[in-house]
């Protein structure tokens, strides 16, 4: 369930990403960047936890269904913070630093 | 139990080429290409440390997550040894078949699956530069 849920934040901002190139000052990219790493990442993880309980894998318990998607979630939404950090940072359109300073001499 | 580990490795050791190899790259070539096949235009390619940073943004940002994880999971902490796992001998062993096995698996992987992108990026910038070679520049 945290690998599907991953994939399909990977996929969305994939397409968020693509939608708005080559303009990237929502840097759209880290996103993409980290979802895929992890999806990645942890599709190794559920191929070696098949190779271990085989077609179990396909059958979770509700329960740990439902505490592998809070994970995603949780995932995902760490991935968000990372990016609006990053974002902030780079502040591309220069509104954080558009904010920082007024106009004019007082 | 610790998986992530090794490709922050990587991670470090890539991110620290790609700033070695930015530093050494000499001035981007500039080529003739075709975006939407249509018209030539001049356009800069992109370096290869530029690439390299592809795989330090895969591997980097995987492992956060990976590592948040493991946070979450309790095999993570704080404070020293920061793996539960390391605490005693038994499962130090075990979390290092891990990172042996699925923690190599991983890094193995996503490089793959960068040095695919590698390829196919070659092929996308030869197509792009072979159509522009037949079609009118831009106006």
């Amino acid at each position: 369930m945290t690998l599907l849920t991953t994939v399909f934040a990977a996929i969305i901002c994939t397409v968020l990403w693509y939608r708005n190139a080559p303009d990237s000052q929502m840097k759209l990219g880290i996103l993409c960047w980290m979802y895929w790493g992890a999806s990645l990442m942890w599709f190794v993880d559920a191929v070696f936890e098949y190779a271990q309980i085989h077609e179990a894998y396909f059958t979770p318990a509700p329960a740990d269904m439902l505490n592998d998607f809070y994970l995603g979630l949780s995932v995902v939404a760490l991935g968000l913070v990372i990016w609006l950090a990053a974002l902030l940072v780079k502040d591309p359109k220069g509104v954080v630093k558009a904010a920082l300073f007024k106009k004019g001499t007082k | 139990m610790a998986c992530f580990v090794v490709p922050a490795a990587e991670a470090v050791i890539t991110t620290v080429a790609a700033k070695v190899l930015e530093k050494k790259e000499a001035a981007p070539e500039t080529v003739k290409v075709s975006f939407d096949g249509v018209s030539a235009t001049e356009a800069v390619k992109i370096p290869f440390s530029r690439k390299l940073k592809w795989l330090n943004s895969l591997l980097w940002g995987g492992s956060a997550l990976l590592a948040f994880e493991h946070v979450w999971h309790g095999e993570v902490t704080p404070w020293f040894p920061f793996l539960t796992a390391a605490g005693n001998p038994a499962d130090a062993a075990e979390m290092l078949n891990e990172m042996a096995t699925a923690g190599i698996s991983m890094t193995a992987l996503v490089t793959a699956v960068w040095l695919a992108m590698l390829g196919v990026a070659k092929i996308m910038e030869k197509n792009a530069t072979m159509s522009a070679k037949k079609l009118p520049p831009a106006k």
